[in-house]
């Protein structure tokens, strides 16, 4: 399903020169897997998963993704491409506020082709538990409500990849162990491959396959302050 | 969602900023909307009711535009009379004596044709009598070929038609001279119909009432002309109500009594058409037969007491010399107005762009393609241009309906709700096209928008 080459990625200094962030011999995710990748804050999860996604270039290296060389897509083919194929969980949930639990869930599926099916949007609100918070705005559903219909928008568009960033960084540990399962139940039911990032330790154990960031990337030992990497 | 879902969603959620910027986007377009449907609705009544069945009007010598005014939209201050002899020069020998014999005269003037009459072999010459209103109207005094003989509508191939009643008589056993028919604005704004009086008053709408009452016996049918918001009366009713009759001081030497049917007035007294040394008409219309109307015109205006002037000529010179460059000055206005409310959007949308950069990003990483949230930016600009534009259309055509009676008494066009000026249509294409343009910086900002860093933020 996720198959990454020889990925590197820096970016450019405030003061002049550029700053290695990413340096990925290899990793690879099958159909339907389920992964955690582990690493402390600043250590490039963040903009690994932005590179997976397509939302950033790298500036070499192979990203394949059900068989599609993503780093050879023009920018509107990733576009495309992440509509159909990646939903995205983000660690502040990024709900629209003028937009209701319903349409929030409908907007992950307005981007791709395909028939928009307000049923789809509304089942998967049910998978969630958020039936009756269907016409809620984020700002009248708790935190963890919030996260739940986070999830349900980023399997709208029936991805087979699901990249999830440090999901339960907002939520109280009740709440964030639910939401892992959530996630978990969910891209089980739809054979959905998952890459999940954080930095904890009691989320990782949750997981039968634990990658380390520090592992399996080569910059973050030259780093002189990991903490000073611009995103993730 | 489809996009234009999304952009009307962001509209309403940001309510008050998005009415706010609407609202004065409509203001801006009811001020453009409400001038120009004013001018247009204005220049194009007189631009089609300048088109009549009659070529030129003669009247005292004066200015064209006001004797055109005066006799053929009844607008403006009343002019000078001409001698009742002006009129019957457009007149054959036979038609002539008739008259002289009717109403008493200098028996020699029916013994020759009128000077104009080869002019008019075929056509018409109709008088008018103005000088006195009901309520804001005028009241014309005529003859019965006015409704018999005239023709109107944008062809000129329409006949009067009467919504109610007849056509006045000149003199019948019932109402004698004194019989009316009242245009349609006049019967539906005094709430006057057939079997109803009036009494026409002196000089201007607050003058003086005459004693004597017209008993209305016909109502036009609506003609979208200047005789909708006019009262026509017997022109021999009028000649024979207090002072209209002419001061004679000395009677021709081969004066003829006149023999038309005599009458009685209230108070007993024997009633009879007034002489033709006592008669005046204001205005005559006039259809020349064959193409003699530049010719006779001349030959008027060559005169030292008359003039004519052909209404086609004189409305199109006022439209060109005047009106023109008065157009020209609003459209200016038009144009400058919709770049100030075309800001306003600008303003309004680019000051929230901060607030949106993150749901841009949200969006893109959610698969929107760059054109896709710079057209939901376009979209939300469109938006707001034509709610802006409806409100600012409903609002300038309300403004003019309450403002259409006091139209009316300066211009005598009834604007009403619905009248809508070609030029209007000018108005939200430019609005559009203005709202498009303010939205392509802010729209630019969307598709600039760095997705990893505001995602990030």
């Amino acid at each position: 399903m996720l198959e990454i080459q020889e990925l590197k990625k820096s970016f450019d200094q405030p003061g002049g020169g550029r700053l290695n962030i990413l340096d990925v011999a290899t990793l690879r995710l099958d159909a339907g897997e389920q992964a955690v990748l582990i690493g402390q804050s600043g250590g490039g999860k963040t903009t690994l998963l932005h590179l997976i996604a397509g939302l950033l270039t790298p500036d070499s290296g192979s990203i394949r993704i059900a068989g599609t060389e993503i780093t050879r897509l023009s920018e509107s083919g990733r576009d495309r491409f992440r509509a159909a194929t990646t939903g995205y969980v983000f660690q502040t949930f990024n709900l629209l506020a003028g937009f209701t639990a319903l349409e929030n869930v409908r907007l992950g599926m307005s981007f791709a082709a395909g028939r928009h099916d307000i049923g789809r949007a509304e089942s998967l609100l049910e998978r969630v538990g958020l039936a009756d918070r269907a016409h809620y705005r984020p700002s009248q559903l708790s935190v963890g409500q919030q996260q739940r219909v986070a999830i349900a928008r980023s399997l709208a568009s029936r991805p087979k990849l699901l990249l999830a960033d440090e999901p339960t960084a907002n939520v109280d540990p009740a709440s964030g162990k639910a939401v892992i399962e959530l996630i978990r139940e969910s891209c089980r039911e739809d054979d959905v491959a998952l890459l999940l990032v954080t930095h904890s330790m009691e989320l990782a154990a949750q997981f039968d396959r634990v990658e380390r960031l520090e592992q399996i990337n080569r910059v973050f030992g030259q780093l002189p302050d990991a903490a000073a990497a611009p995103a993730g | 969602m489809s996009l234009l879902q999304i952009a009307w969603r962001n509209f309403r959620y940001r309510s008050v900023s998005s009415i706010l910027t609407t609202l004065s986007l409509a203001l801006g377009v009811a001020l453009v909307v409400l001038v120009l449907a004013v001018y247009g609705i204005i220049t194009d009544a007189f631009r089609g009711n300048s088109s009549v069945s009659y070529n030129l009007v003669i009247g005292p010598k004066g200015d064209p535009l006001q004797l055109t005014l005066n006799s053929v939209y009844y607008l403006s201050q009343p002019i000078q009379n001409l001698p009742f002899t002006d009129y019957m020069e457009f007149h054959s020998a036979e038609e002539r004596a008739e008259m002289v014999r009717r109403y008493g005269g200098s028996e020699s003037l029916g013994q020759v044709d009128g000077k104009y009459a080869r002019y008019v072999g075929g056509g018409l010459a109709i008088p008018l009598a103005l000088g006195d209103y009901i309520d804001q109207y005028r009241v014309v005094g005529t003859t019965t070929d006015f409704f018999d003989k005239l023709l109107h509508g944008p062809e000129v191939d329409q006949p009067f038609t009467f919504r109610q009643g007849r056509n006045f008589e000149a003199h019948n056993a019932e109402n004698g001279y004194f019989e009316a028919v009242l245009g349609s604005r006049v019967a539906s704004t005094l709430n006057l119909g057939v079997g109803d009086e009036f009494f026409p008053t002196h000089g201007d709408p607050d003058g003086k009432g005459h004693r004597d009452a017209f008993q209305i016996v016909g109502v036009l049918a609506p003609t979208g002309t200047p005789s909708d918001r006019a009262a026509f009366v017997n022109l021999e009713g009028f000649y024979l109500m207090e002072n209209h009759a002419k001061p004679v001081d000395q009677y021709p030497d081969d004066m003829v009594q006149g023999s038309a049917p005599m009458g009685i007035d209230p108070d007993g007294n024997e009633i009879r058409p007034l002489t033709i040394p006592e008669r005046e008409v204001t205005s005559i219309l006039v259809r020349t037969g064959g193409l003699w109307g530049a010719q006779l015109m001349n030959l008027i205006n060559e005169g030292k007491d008359a003039q004519a002037a052909a209404p086609v000529g004189v409305i199109h010179k006022l439209l060109t010399e005047i009106v023109g460059p008065l157009r020209t000055a609003l459209i200016i206005v038009t144009v400058i107005t919709c770049v100030v409310a075309a800001m306003s959007i600008l303003v309004g949308i680019y000051n929230s762009m901060n607030d949106r950069r993150r749901d841009i990003a949200v969006m893109r990483a959610l698969g929107a393609r760059r054109d896709a949230v710079t057209s939901i930016i376009l979209l939300e600009s469109l938006l707001i241009a034509i709610i802006g534009s409806i409100a600012g259309w409903v609002l300038a055509h309300a403004a003019i309906l309450i403002a259409s009676p006091m139209i009316e008494s300066y211009t005598g066009v009834w604007p009403g709700f619905f009248r809508v000026s070609q030029f209007e249509f000018l108005v939200l294409p430019l609005v559009l096209l203005l709202a498009t343009l303010a939205g392509l910086l802010p729209a630019t900002i969307a598709y600039r928008t760095d997705v990893s860093r505001n995602l990030a933020a």
